[in-house]
């Protein structure tokens, strides 16, 4: 393992980042603090509270995680599509380092960068709700490990996509609305029965909920199920990239 | 001089199935500066994109300083450095950083005095902290040397290095080459100005439709297929060729006041004694001769003639 391509690597990407701090963060938090006067204080007045919980605190966690997904996913499949679709792809292709080296490097940025944006999302709320965090260790580890999965599928979408239409389209047809139907706004006991059912099928439920128990001890689905499912999805991300690399899947012709 | 590279039986077709190299064997000497010329689209880019790890070969086997290219990747590949034909940068870095991480990726400490010393030997320097959107095509071009020397590699790659720099700036990077070259590092490049190879190159190889048509050291290629010209230029002009110079095939130049006469200097007879007492003969009065040797560039569409005959 080559220790500086790694750091050069990261150290360029988050360069990146910052020097375009503000675009980089500002969408994000202004995004989120609409959801928090729309939901939160304008309708969630009006909502009555979830399992103890007032409506404007019960999207916290769901709003956290909306960002950090999209963002993990956004950062990441830009990152290594922009080096595809500019040419110095080539670059990292013949350089003595291995798909570990690039992974590391770019993963590691993209969920840095959504990190930082859920923290400083995480700072925002409590302008306009009291937060409590039950478990914080236990909500950094969900957190950091939801940066990290998705920042991982990000990373495999910006190999797959071909243009920056197909770089859109799974963030937009799958995340988005696996986000939003994943209990972010409501807790899924609020469903019909049979859509309580289907709902179990969508991974981002054991995510939302478990990082929602580790601020209001409360759940849709054990915390157990919830760490389970988030691993194992890491653990498929890393074997598809895994596969990735070992074929040249798109990347070396 | 021992071999640094070393190729076997190379063969590549991409995705959609033509055969881009068919068994190409070549041996490339440490040290040495080795031209890969040929037509557009002869493999040229192919054969190095290979080499570096970008492209995948069908079959065949490389050795780079004794180590297996696909097995030693790590090994082989920092060695090698490498300046691609297309221009590929990121627009919104600067040429420090950009630099930089071509250093890291390779492994290397930073040391940007290193790095700033590259630059200043590519005329640069004063565009260091520029974004590269901010430079010109040739300076862009040297930015991608400058990212390749960056990494100090013993094997250097120039796919095309002066397409598109000003003659004076590629009369620099020849320079730079050679300097390199006495530095000890081996230098593969592929150009399609002929002049290039032979100020530089102490072997050429001939690349067409995928086959190495031929590798020779550069003077006994020109040697070999060396023809001169014989350039006669003559006080007066003559409306009609004189009947006993017809034998010589004379090209006819200038509205009559020079004939060109092309000879091959390695013949037991060029004629030329001949051909200048014939001359003498009709009475014609000369102002001048000159001989010049056919250029690499020549012999070179000579043999792509012949191929394709
Ligand atoms: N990615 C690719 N997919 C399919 N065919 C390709 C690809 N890249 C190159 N080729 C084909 O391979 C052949 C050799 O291309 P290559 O770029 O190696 O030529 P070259 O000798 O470098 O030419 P030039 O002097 O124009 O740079 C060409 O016929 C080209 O069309
Ligand atoms: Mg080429």
């Amino acid at each position: 393992m080559s220790y500086h391509a790694i750091k050069a690597i990261y150290i360029y990407e988050m360069t990146r980042f910052f020097r375009t701090i503000f675009q980089s963060l500002f969408s994000p938090v202004l995004s989120t603090s609409l959801y928090f006067v729309v939901f939160g204080t304008a309708i969630g007045s009006r909502m009555q509270e979830i399992d103890g919980v007032s409506y404007g605190a019960f999207i916290v966690p769901g709003l956290i995680m909306l960002t950090v997904m999209t963002q993990a996913t956004s950062n990441a499949s830009f990152g290594i599509y922009f080096p595809k679709f500019s040419g110095t792809i080539y670059e990292l292709l013949s350089s003595p380092i291995s798909f570990v080296e690039i992974v590391s490097g770019y993963v590691g940025a993209a969920a840095t960068k959504s990190l930082l944006i859920g923290c400083i999302i995480m700072l925002t709320s409590t302008l306009f709700v009291p937060l409590q965090i039950a478990h914080p260790l236990v909500m950094v580890l969900f957190l950091c490990l939801t940066c990290f999965s998705f920042a991982l599928m990000g990373f495999i979408i910006g190999i797959w996509a071909k243009n920056f239409e197909q770089l859109q389209l799974i963030p937009l047809l799958i995340v988005t609305p696996m986000v939003f139907l994943g209990g972010s706004f409501y807790s899924i006991s609020m469903l019909p029965p049979i859509w309580q059912k289907i709902t179990l099928f969508n991974p981002v439920v054991y995510l939302i909920s478990g990082f929602r128990w580790s601020f209001f001890d409360t759940a849709d689905v054990p915390v157990g199920s919830s760490l389970m499912a988030i691993f194992a999805f890491t653990v498929l991300c890393i074997v598809v990239i895994w596969w990735i690399f070992r074929t040249g899947w798109r990347i070396r012709l | 001089m021992s071999d640094i590279i070393c190729i076997e039986g190379l063969s590549k077709s991409y995705a959609d199935g033509a055969n881009v190299l068919s068994d190409v064997n070549l041996n490339v000497k440490d040290g040495e500066i080795f031209a890969l010329l040929g037509p557009n689209g002869a493999g040229k880019t192919t054969l190095i994109s290979i080499i570096c790890g970008i492209v995948r070969a069908s079959s065949g086997t490389i050795m780079v300083d004794g180590h297996d290219y696909v097995k030693d990747y790590r090994w082989t590949r920092d060695l090698i450095g490498l300046v691609p034909q297309e221009i590929a940068l990121d627009s919104f870095e600067t040429v420090m950083r950009t630099c930089r991480l071509s250093r890291g990726l390779f492994g290397r400490r930073k040391d940007d005095a290193l790095i700033e010393d590259i630059l200043d030997k590519l005329s640069l320097i004063d565009k260091r902290d520029s974004q590269l959107r901010e430079l010109s095509g040739g300076m862009k071009r040297r930015v991608m040397i400058a990212k390749a020397l960056s990494h100090e590699p013993k094997i250097l790659f120039l796919d095309e290095p002066t397409a598109g720099v000003d003659v004076e700036l590629r009369k620099d990077m020849w320079r730079l080459v050679l300097a390199l070259k006495e530095r000890g590092v081996t230098i593969i490049l592929t150009t399609h100005y002929i002049e290039e190879a032979e100020a530089m190159a102490d072997r050429v190889g001939v690349i067409s439709k995928g086959k190495l048509a031929l590798v020779e050291e550069k003077e006994s290629l020109l040697r070999r297929l060396g023809k001169k010209t014989l350039r006669i230029e003559l006080q007066k002009p003559v409306a009609v060729l004189p009947t006993v110079l017809e034998p010589f095939n004379l090209d006819v130049e200038d509205n009559g006041s020079t004939f060109l006469y092309t000879y091959d200097k390695n013949a037991n007879r060029t004629g030329i004694t001949k051909l200048l007492s014939e001359l003498s003969s009709t009475g014609l009065i000369l102002k001048d001769l000159q001989t010049q040797q056919t250029s690499l560039e020549d012999i070179f569409i000579d043999m792509i003639q012949k191929e394709n005959s």
